[in-house]
């Protein structure tokens, strides 16, 4: 059988879609938790990261009920924009997205934390408003785990097995992106096409961790030079 | 005129402040743990006070009595931190720039970023980051950025505590030049009685809470 490269297409498309949306969505949410105290944080805070321990299929499930023709933002956004996200490359993105959430969020929020709070202050009294301190001084500081959390997102949502197949389905061409065309090759007997994107997505994997850690060790070297930001 | 009377509970003692300051350096000085940088935040609006008032040139920026808390940010006061607090993704230059009041709304419009630099002999630290300055370095320049702002009142939390002797003395000088050039009260916490007899036109002893004022170096000497 020919090697099919759309596997390939189809989960970077559904990667990059989900690290924009976990991006927008977790760098706000992760700003007012690492800074805020509210009641109810810790809820949320937990239904945020629950992705990480729940099993894939108990997620795919949940989605289906929330998003489903008959659940309630399945019909809302039928209604709204005329988009249907069971069996669609957007479902995909939904899976992808609420799986790596849990991963970015993490990373950024402790990254905003790990940022002295002199600083933050230093800032107010220098005339800044609460919008300015966030962009100028906890952002630019945190960048470390902003760029981090990207990149275990992008890894994370490129990899996204089950939930995905039970709320987006496989369809070839339509929704089936690596890990899926992966799994149903090798059902199917195709070991060669199997064995080249099972290669892809170990070489892949390896780079962005080895990257991670390269750059990691890097930012330290970089941070402790001249005596560090001992400010 | 800086007036400020009000209370503010800590975990193990209740700390009562009551200042007045004309024009001048007042010196906070007291053993570690006895309120001085609370007071210092609690003028500044980084925390606020259980009761009482703060006046700024006249002007309430708190008040239990009427619920008046002004943000810090509208506060116009200088806060010069213990460790500096410069930003470390930032140049010298980027630094004092931070607080410049944006156009229009500009006081003194000589006042710009090379006079402050020069004024504070940094200039040719222009570009350079924090972790690339020393001590006394980084201290000037927390002084310059706070002093771009234009502050009415400048709060200094222990601003030599962490320099050598030698550094010291000079900017304990500087000091004394900077304040009577900007004609603003300075309000200066330390733990050293020597350096709050040398500075302080004004002098406040504090302990656990409770102060003694004392307004001249010879009688603190006295009370030690």
């Amino acid at each position: 059988m020919e090697f099919s490269f759309v596997p390939i297409i189809l989960s970077l498309k559904v990667a990059l879609a989900s690290v924009i949306i976990v991006a927008c969505s977790s760098i706000p949410i992760a700003g007012l938790m690492a800074k805020r105290k509210f009641w109810g944080k810790d809820v949320i805070e937990s239904i945020i990261t629950l992705p990480l321990v729940l099993p894939p299929s108990v997620i795919g499930f949940m989605l289906l009920v929330f998003f489903g023709k008959n659940g309630p933002m399945g019909k809302l956004l039928e209604q709204l924009f005329h988009i249907r996200v069971v069996f669609t490359l957007e479902g995909a993105v939904i899976a992808a997205a609420v799986v790596s959430l849990p991963l970015m969020y993490q990373s950024v929020k402790v990254a905003m934390e790990s940022v002295d709070q002199n600083l933050e202050k230093a800032a107010r009294t220098l005339g800044a408003g609460e919008l300015k301190v966030f962009f100028t001084i906890t952002l630019p500081l945190a960048w470390n785990g902003i760029v981090a959390g990207l990149v275990l997102a992008f890894a994370r949502s490129l990899g996204e097995f089950g939930a995905t197949l039970m709320i987006a389905g496989n369809i070839p061409g339509k929704t089936q992106t690596m890990p899926l065309a992966i799994y149903f090759a090798n059902e199917s007997g195709d070991t060669r096409q199997a064995s080249i994107l099972v290669m892809i997505m170990t070489v892949f994997s390896f780079l962005v961790i080895y990257g991670l850690n390269r750059w990691g060790k890097g930012s330290q070297q970089r941070d402790s030079r001249g005596g560090g930001n001992n400010v | 005129m800086f007036r400020a009377h009000f209370k503010k509970k800590l975990p193990t003692f209740e700390l009562e402040a009551n200042i007045s300051l004309n024009n001048g350096i007042l010196a906070l000085v007291g053993p570690s743990g006895a309120g001085k940088t609370t007071i210092l935040q609690c003028i500044a609006g980084l925390q606020t006070p259980s009761w009482g008032a703060i006046n700024i040139r006249d002007k309430a920026v708190f008040s239990s009595e009427h619920g008046t808390d002004v943000p810090i940010r509208n506060r116009r006061i200088g806060y010069v931190f213990q460790d500096y607090a410069l930003f470390p993704h930032m140049t010298v230059e980027k630094n004092v720039m931070y607080g410049k009041p944006k156009k229009g709304n500009i006081p003194n419009k000589a006042l710009t970023v090379t006079n402050v630099l020069e004024m504070l002999k940094i200039g040719h630290l222009r570009n350079r980051y924090p972790n690339q300055i020393s001590g006394g370095e980084k201290q000037r320049v927390a002084l310059a950025r706070a002093l771009m702002t234009e502050p009415e009142l400048l709060l200094l939390d222990e601003p030599l505590s962490a320099l050598d002797q030698d550094t010291r003395s000079t900017l304990q000088q500087e000091l004394l030049k900077l304040q009577t050039q900007w004609k603003i009260p300075f309000i200066l916490v330390t733990h050293d009685v020597q350096e709050a007899e040398m500075l302080g036109n004004q002098i406040i002893k504090l302990d656990r809470g409770k102060q003694e004022e004392i307004k001249g170096a010879k009688k603190l000497v006295k009370a030690q």
